[in-house]
């Protein structure tokens, strides 16, 4: 188990290390950098530019030297702590982000909790009772939860809280905890407000759940042991639970890996839409104005977060399958 | 003891009997005309058998196509153009389609309307007015328009009477006739999926065909890269490559880079579907004949190899279009995709951007019914041709 537990952090680094790669390209694209926009904000704004300070300050985030040792600059320093400086805010990037990026954690963290409540019950259902109204009933209701936009279905949630409670559901928590320092009125406060944007992100996700589990489920229920568990008159619910159901939820941990990004993704629009405190909007609005290393570092930190949590999927899948954990070390 | 031929006289030579009735040598194992037809059904044949099982795939596809012929004609099947503005009709809402007056059958036609301003909301009240019937009229004379950018036309399936309005989904705040534009919006976003995926198809073919055949390091190195690609969220990433796009692109050229990102994005599972297909295959003893007989590989992989998964890469496609379709739509949602002049569903839905809109124009939010739909559709009928890609199971 310890040697695989090794390999896969192994595996890890160049994952990332390519991911960095890719991040970094992406951020350095737009031609010109924040500072050209900077200026040409300036100036239609009519004020004064003072040109040497725009180049004492390229001179001294590194703009003067080629992308290649700045990449590398960057690395260093994220492997140190140091995400870089956030010009927009003039703030060191890890004092902007704050909270926002727990915040993404725990609402990502909480919707799948929610997403394998709602699709566990109903890929069973679907799974023993295939075919029937049932199964078509609520495989229709998950596929429409992933029909339907995100951001729509925030904006009419939004509504319809307004008029039904008559209470506003933007933000994260109520205003005045925003900025606050945690407390355990603040933690209240967000649990009240975290089960908006944890149904809107999850509709999208159960979908594709319901359906591998039942897939999964299904394969198992017509393999040849459950036919022998139910001619030996072992109890219908028996037949269901104590192997088949074992084996499906091998995939249902595995399936973290694939879940994960898509939550994250939905959380970002979501995000946007309801302004909450996580990392989207503050991430559109870096992207906009090419503050290049707030930007990057949210990107690497989403890519961390998914790349941690498929880690932690196939440790846990290990733990349960001691198939997966003997060909460790070996490449399939 | 047979009594009808008696026996020869003994010495004389026995006598050959023949049957003249013609015999059939498989009588044993004959099978019913209905068996008959399954066993020398062609491969293609049971699929859309198979197919043909699955209801809601068949009603997927025929809606699919219908919408797909929709916005061939949508200069014909609009009842305005796309930009027509109706300055006194500004976010007048869904007009009814009557069929009686007065108890009396006119056909369809709407009641023709007054609009009075709220001096103290600013809001537009629209009421019907009861005596001026207004008959739809049908292949009639409307806004002129260039049918595909190429003919000079003004025909149309349906427009309003003389001097009438017909706003059967309302209008927007330039008063433009949601309808219509949501019919134009349909051959942008319907579109926008299909060339995101061919571009994906055909990378996550070579892509995923040369990795699964050759194996090895390049093996190797796609594996990593579709790890990494998988592992990062793709809104963001498409947020971060739409953000790329210089704002002096012309409308036409941004649709073609967002369609590139979707495709550029959206390869891995198809090239993952490649692979372990390919690893799968290349097993069988047909390829190991073809080898023996000196094909070399890339007619290995295109002629024998490449056939034998079509099906299920084209239900995997099918699969992956409504994220595409989604994604457009996100994307122009926060203004970094598409962008007006060009008219998508995602540009017709930034109209309901706020909660206000929501609650005085709920309208605005129509176009989201043909997205749902046809993102149902395309699911639908992705299940439908997975399962008959295997028609022998």
């Amino acid at each position: 188990m310890l040697r695989y537990i090794v390999w896969r952090i192994a595996v890890m680094v160049p994952t990332l290390l390519i991911i960095s790669a890719l991040v970094f390209t992406i951020i350095e694209l737009p031609p010109g950098d924040y500072f050209d926009s900077y200026v040409a904000e300036l100036r239609a704004q009519g004020e004064g530019v003072d040109s040497d300070r725009i180049e004492m300050m390229r001179k001294e985030y590194g703009f003067d030297k080629p992308p290649v040792i700045r990449y590398f600059y960057w690395v260093g320093g994220m492997l140190q702590g140091d995400f870089g400086y956030s010009f927009e805010y003039e703030l060191p990037v890890r004092d902007v982000v704050g909270d926002r990026m727990w915040l993404t954690v725990l609402v990502s963290f909480v919707t799948i909790i929610f997403t394998w409540l709602i699709a566990f019950p109903i890929g069973m259902y679907s799974a023993t009772h295939q075919y029937s109204w049932g199964d078509y009933g609520l495989t229709f209701l998950g596929l429409l939860g992933l029909a339907i936009p995100n951001f729509m279905l925030a904006l009419i949630l939004m509504y319809f809280a307004n008029i039904w409670f008559g209470t506003s559901i933007g933000h994260l928590m109520d205003q005045q905890y925003l900025g606050q320092p945690m407390s355990w009125d603040k933690a209240k406060s967000i649990l009240a407000h975290l089960w908006i944007p944890v149904l809107i992100i999850g509709t999208g996700g159960t979908a594709s759940m319901i359906r591998r589990l039942r897939a999964n489920l299904l394969d198992e229920l017509h393999k040849q042991y459950v036919v022998t568990a139910r001619a030996k008159g072992l109890s219908p619910f028996k037949t269901l639970v104590k192997y088949p159901l074992r084996m499906a939820l091998n995939f249902f941990i595995s399936d973290i890996g694939s879940i994960l990004p898509a939550i994250i993704s939905g959380a970002e629009i979501t995000a946007i839409v309801l302004s909450l405190e996580t990392t989207g909007p503050m991430l559109i609005k870096a992207l906009q104005s090419q503050d290049m290393y707030l930007a990057g570092s949210f990107l690497m930190f989403l890519a961390f977060l998914t790349v941690i949590g498929v880690l932690i999927s196939d440790l846990a899948l290990a733990l349960l399958d001691p198939r997966i954990r003997l060909q460790g070390g070996s490449t399939k | 003891m047979n009594t009808h031929s008696p026996l020869p006289a003994p010495g004389a030579p026995l006598q050959h009997y023949v049957s003249t009735a013609p015999f059939d040598p498989q009588s044993v194992e004959a099978m019913t005309p209905e068996q008959a037809k399954v066993f020398q059904a062609s491969q293609l044949r049971l699929m859309w058998w198979k197919f043909r099982k699955h209801r809601l795939a068949v009603v997927s596809g025929v809606f699919l196509l219908a919408l797909y012929l929709v916005i061939m004609f949508c200069e014909f099947l609009a009842p305005y153009n796309l930009h027509t503005r109706n300055m006194d009709f500004i976010y007048a809402p869904p007009q009814r389609v009557h069929l009686f007056h007065n108890g009396q059958f006119v056909g369809p036609f709407v009641y023709g309307r007054q609009m009075t301003l709220d001096m103290d909301t600013l809001k537009r009240n629209y009421t019907e007015k009861q005596d001026e019937v207004q008959p739809i009229r049908f292949f009639c004379k409307g806004d002129s328009y260039r049918f595909w950018g190429l003919i000079e036309g003004d025909r149309h399936f349906v427009c309003p009477a003389e001097n009438g309005q017909l706003f059967l989904a309302g209008t927007d705040r330039l008063g433009r006739d949601v309808l219509s534009r949501i019919i134009y919006g349909a051959r942008i976003s319907l579109t926008i999926g299909l060339v995101g995926i061919s571009f994906s198809f055909v990378l996550g073919i070579v892509i995923g065909g040369l990795a699964g055949y050759h194996g090895g390091v390049f093996d190797l190195i796609v594996q990593r890269i579709i790890e990494v690609l998988q592992s990062i969220p793709s809104i963001p990433l498409w947020l971060s490559l739409a953000a790329i796009m210089p704002i002096t692109w012309s409308p036409i050229l941004i649709y073609f880079g967002i369609t590139v990102i979707l495709g550029l994005l959206d390869w891995t599972g198809l090239a993952r579907a490649v692979r372990s297909k390919l690893l799968a295959l290349r097993e069988e003893d047909y390829v190991l004949a073809a080898q023996l007989m000196g094909a070399k590989s890339s007619r290995i992989i295109g002629r024998h190899l490449i056939p034998g998964f079509m099906s299920h890469l084209i239900a995997t496609a099918t699969i992956s279009i409504p994220g595409m379709i989604l994604g457009e739509t996100a994307l122009s949602f926060l203004g970094l995709g598409l962008r007006a002049p060009i008219t998508s569903w995602g540009i017709l839905l930034t109209e309901a951007r706020s909660v206000s809109v929501i609650a005085f124009y709920p309208w605005l939010l129509l176009p989201m019914v043909p997205v749902v739909l046809v993102i149902l559709a395309f699911n639908f009928l992705g299940d439908g041709l997975r399962d008959a890609a295997d028609p022998y199971k």
